[in-house]
């Protein structure tokens, strides 16, 4: 085959790369030689062969027949030298070894190697191996195979050779070993045409042919699904939110803070523009604008309101039909059982429950003593009456004894405090019938509209609860007097027994100042003095005590002093000039305002800790002693008193101690007597704290607290006696009188200073005994009015006297004032008069004739002068005529 | 100079006129009668006034212009003349 001819070939060729015929150089790259030089101009073959054309005739005398001796499988032949020169000799130019003649000759050995080249790789049949070397290479190529082979045995004899033992792995390794079933095949394909031939390419559409082009498309395989689980997936947030900016040019430019200075001009630049004819014509056009402004400015106000104007007070505007400029009745409230045949002494509106009025009646018996016939022994109440039920009273406080003066606590409106006539003191306490109060106040509506209940009312007529007091003072230490008047002293400062004002820690109203006509003045204290034993006693009593009480169900917040009660202290009245007494029937001393000493507070609450939160406990209370609390400097400790006589007293309550150390009041600050008979109120101003309204006799006064020389203003003697005077709550110049004939009387001291606005003549029949304003809504004023008759007559104060006019307290000090100033300018005239009077007296009395002959030298001087006069003027009248 | 003056005296002449201030179109005193302070406090408070009403006046109808600009306190009354270069600014005192 042809395909083994070349691989024979290729496989020669590289096992022997260095077969060249008949050179000296050589390219076997076993080294020993330098690579081959660049090969002669010997034509296409190498130096050591040497391409030799023999004959037939030759190759039979060499015995080298082509094909015959020498064939493909044997190429080598080995020819001896001696003969080939021979042949050289014999045959000369003939033979066939003539051109290689010197190569032979050159050749070494006796035998030279003759090749049969059958494939004419060299260009004929048969060639020489010229060198040595190149034939024992031809002959023994094999050889340098096993060399590699013997030489490796060689130098891995070292280890000792043992002897295999077989344990079986032979069955292993021939199971494992592959082996050949057959001989491999070789095949060679080659195309059949020739190579380089010329190619004619063309384009064919693929959807010609229905083979042209075959689609794979994809298919579910249903041999098989896999589900997926899981899978990675990425995923990119894009941001719904892009920032961007812009750069803008700043074309307003503004100087946000810089510190500037004003621009200004110099003069002369001033004084140049002041010349220029721009400033000129400037002048003349603006000036004529201005010019008008000014005047109208001047002529009138445009922007008077005409309208407004017009109604500046309340009183003249306030003309709409609905409201009366006068008192309306609201309601009446009496009560047959206990007013009969009374007179009520004292009122007060309850201060926090809306509509309830308390009343204290007292017998008639001392006006009018004949009709001792039928002695009404009848216990004594405070009445309380609510506006839903008039006819019927709500709550009742039993007393001692008749109450001439109660009043309820400033700072805890369920206890109240009462002077009785026998000179006690009495406490109660009523809250437990608070709730009931309110009820009744609230449902009395309901009940009347409720015909089924009516009956069950007229049962319950006899059911009004009745409070018992809580206590009452001792009666040794009491007043000897009736006690006419009661008062609490305000939650902002209390009374030691010095009658030094000092704080008062817990803010609650817990002393009582009462009067009497038996010339003192007391101050209770509600608390338990530390030092008494009496507490433990009284402690240990009280349970045994209240299970007796308790059928009353009185409340024990006094049962500390039940019976025991001593004043904290006592303030007597001298007389300023004898050495009497004044008799008191009514004081009034300044409401003390804390002002913001709030910070002290807290720190002495903590020193002198005895309760942690304000207590409600009066029995609690113990009377701090007097050198824990400081004193309060700016109260005003001074007290205008009205008395049996008529005269105002100014005193200060404080005791002094005189040279034998013995505590006594001091002597009054200032007297007057304006009212000729009984003083009956005292009430002061609610919006000046040193304006004074007193009552009494035939007139009313107002003084002004720090005016000492007298009243300010001093009514003119009315008719009728004034009974009771009382000022409004809302208007700083409004005051109400009544009068002993059944009217009241309202004064505006703006409007009129001689004589009330208005007179509401015959509001009941007998005498009034007390007026009490009340602001129970914004809307509702009411002005409570008791009479002799045991009546009760709420009146609604109209609009009109209740708002205040424009500035009217500022208007009402400045009249003060001017009064003020009138009554100095006044005394001041009179104790000028005075000396004047004085001094004339005394002039009088030094030279009693002389001034009379005077008189008489100087008459007749006088006369004489006239006489000649007279003379001279006849005789001229005579001579002209 | 002397028309400045009389113009002066005229305006002061009036019940009840408490200053005058000549001020130019930027806002600098010209010629006045109250203190320097004062006078620069008004001139440089009133001129940003004035531009305001002017601007306000001409916005709304640009054929229309600032005349006569009136402040009314409770204490005084400021009026202002405008004008194109400066303003007149008077401070009076109202009758009541």
């Amino acid at each position: 085959m042809l395909f083994s001819d070349v691989v024979s070939r290729a496989v020669l060729r590289v096992k022997m790369p260095p077969k060249k015929p008949k050179s000296a150089g050589k390219k076997k790259p076993k080294g020993q030689k330098a690579p081959s030089p660049p090969p002669i101009e010997l034509p296409d073959h190498p130096e050591e062969i040497f391409p030799v054309v023999l004959t037939s005739v030759t190759q039979e005398l060499f015995a080298c027949i082509a094909d015959e001796d020498v064939t493909s499988e044997s190429p080598y032949k080995l020819l001896k030298k001696a003969d080939i020169i021979e042949d050289m000799k014999t045959r000369a130019a003939v033979s066939d070894f003539s051109p290689a003649k010197q190569k032979v000759l050159d050749y070494p050995e006796d035998e030279i190697l003759l090749v049969f080249d059958r494939d004419f790789v060299y260009g004929t049949c048969f060639y020489l191996v010229v060198t040595l070397e190149a034939k024992e290479l031809l002959i023994t190529p094999p050889q340098p195979e096993e060399e590699p082979v013997e030489i490796e045995r060689e130098v891995s004899k070292t280890p000792e050779l043992k002897e295999w033992i077989s344990l079986g792995s032979e069955v292993e390794i021939e199971n494992e070993s592959v082996r050949e079933t057959r001989e491999k095949l070789g095949f060679m394909l080659r195309v059949q045409r020739k190579a380089r031939a010329p190619v004619c390419f063309s384009d064919r559409n693929a959807s010609d042919d229905k083979h042209g082009n075959l689609g794979c498309p994809s298919y579910e395989d249903s041999r098989f699904s896999i589900k997926w689980i899981q899978r990675d997936c990425g995923i990119q947030a894009a941001p719904t939110v892009q920032s961007s900016s812009a750069q803008t040019q700043w074309k307003c430019r503004k100087n946000m803070c810089s510190q500037y200075k004003p621009r200004e001009f110099s003069e002369e630049e001033k004084d140049n523009i002041l010349q220029s004819e721009r400033m000129k014509e400037f002048c003349n056009s603006v000036v004529l604008r201005m010019l008008v402004a000014l005047q109208q400015e001047e002529i009138m106000n445009v922007f008077h309101d005409d309208w407004k104007a017009l109604g500046t007070s309340p009183e003249d505007g306030d003309c709409s039909g609905k409201d009366c400029a006068e008192l309306m009745l609201y309601q009446s409230f009496t009560d047959q059982k206990y007013s009969k045949d009374r007179k009520i002494s004292c009122i007060n509106w309850h201060p926090t429950i809306y509509g309830v009025i308390a009343v204290a009646f007292t017998e008639k018996k001392e006006q009018r003593p004949k009709e001792l016939t039928s002695p009404d022994v009848r216990p004594s109440h405070i009445v309380f009456f609510c506006f839903s039920n008039p006819y019927e009273p709500q709550l009742l406080l039993e007393c001692p004894d008749d109450i001439y003066s109660f009043q309820f606590c400033p700072s805890d409106s369920n206890i109240i405090v009462g002077g009785c006539r026998n000179g006690q003191v009495v406490l109660w306490d009523i809250s437990g019938h608070v709730t009931h109060l309110q009820r009744a106040q609230s449902s009395g509506k309901k009940v009347s509209a409720n015909t089924d209940t009516f009956e069950l009312d007229d049962n319950k007529e006899s059911k009004t609860p009745v409070v018992r007091l809580c206590a009452v003072s001792a009666v040794e230490s009491s007043h000897k007097a009736p006690i006419t008047d009661v008062q609490w002293l305000p939650p902002t400062f209390e009374v030691t027994r010095m009658g030094i004002p000092v704080e008062n820690k817990y803010k609650t109203s817990v002393q009582v100042v009462t009067c009497s006509p038996d010339c003192s003045i007391m101050f209770w204290d509600v608390r338990l003095p530390k030092l008494l034993n009496q507490p433990a006693s009284v402690r240990k009593q009280s349970p045994d005590q209240k299970a007796e009480m308790t059928p009353f169900s009185v409340p024990d917040t006094f049962k500390h002093l039940d019976r025991t009660w001593k004043p904290l202290c006592r303030v007597l009245l001298p007389n300023i000039k004898t050495s009497g007494e004044y008799a008191p029937l009514k004081f009034n001393f300044q409401n003390y305002t804390c002002n913001e000493n709030t910070d002290r507070i807290p720190e002495e609450a903590d020193e002198d800790d005895e309760s942690s939160e304000i207590p409600r406990d009066f029995s609690q209370l113990r009377l701090p002693s007097d050198k824990n609390l400081t004193t309060l400097e700016d109260v005003n400790t001074k007290l205008y008193i009205g008395t049996e006589d008529g005269e105002i007293v100014y005193i200060d309550w404080k005791l002094e101690k005189d040279e034998s150390g013995r505590l006594h009041s001091t002597k009054p600050l200032n007297c007057f007597s304006v009212h000729s008979w009984l003083v009956n109120t005292l009430p002061r101003s609610p919006f000046f704290k040193d304006v004074i309204l007193t009552t009494g006799g035939w007139k009313f006064a107002i003084w002004q607290e720090g005016v000492m020389d007298g009243p300010i203003i001093v009514s003119p003697s009315s008719e009728r006696a004034c009974t009771v005077g009382c000022w409004s709550l809302t208007r700083p110049a409004v005051f109400f009188i009544g009068k002993d004939d059944g009217s009241i009387e309202v004064w505006n001291l703006l409007e009129k200073a001689s004589e009330p606005i208005q007179v509401h003549a015959h509001v009941t029949t007998a005498k009034i005994t007390s007026i009490t304003p009340w602001i129970a809504s914004p809307k509702q004023h009411f002005l409570a009015v008791t009479d002799e008759l045991g009546v009760i007559h709420v009146f609604e104060i109209p609009k009109k006297l209740c708002t205040p006019s424009k500035n009217e307290s500022l208007n009402l000090k400045i009249y003060f004032e001017l009064e003020k100033t009138r009554l100095e300018d006044y005394l001041r005239r009179e104790a000028l008069w005075e000396t004047e009077q004085k001094e004339a007296k005394e002039l009088t009395n030094q030279m009693p004739p002389k001034p009379l002959q005077k008189a008489d030298d100087t008459h007749l001087k006088e006369y004489k002068e006239y006489l000649v006069l007279e003379e001279s003027i006849m005789k001229a009248d005579t001579q002209e005529a | 100079m002397a028309e400045v003056e009389e113009t002066l005296k005229r305006i002061q002449g009036q019940k009840g006129v408490q200053g005058i201030i000549i001020v130019n179109s930027e806002g600098i005193p010209v010629k006045t009668t109250l203190d320097n302070s004062s006078t620069v406090q008004y001139a440089g408070l009133i001129h940003q006034l004035v531009m305001k009403a002017r601007s306000t006046v001409r916005d709304i109808d640009p054929q229309n212009d600032l005349t006569f600009l009136r402040i009314r306190s409770k204490k005084n009354e400021i009026m202002i003349a405008p004008d194109k270069d400066y303003f007149l600014i008077v401070i009076q005192n109202p009758s009541d």
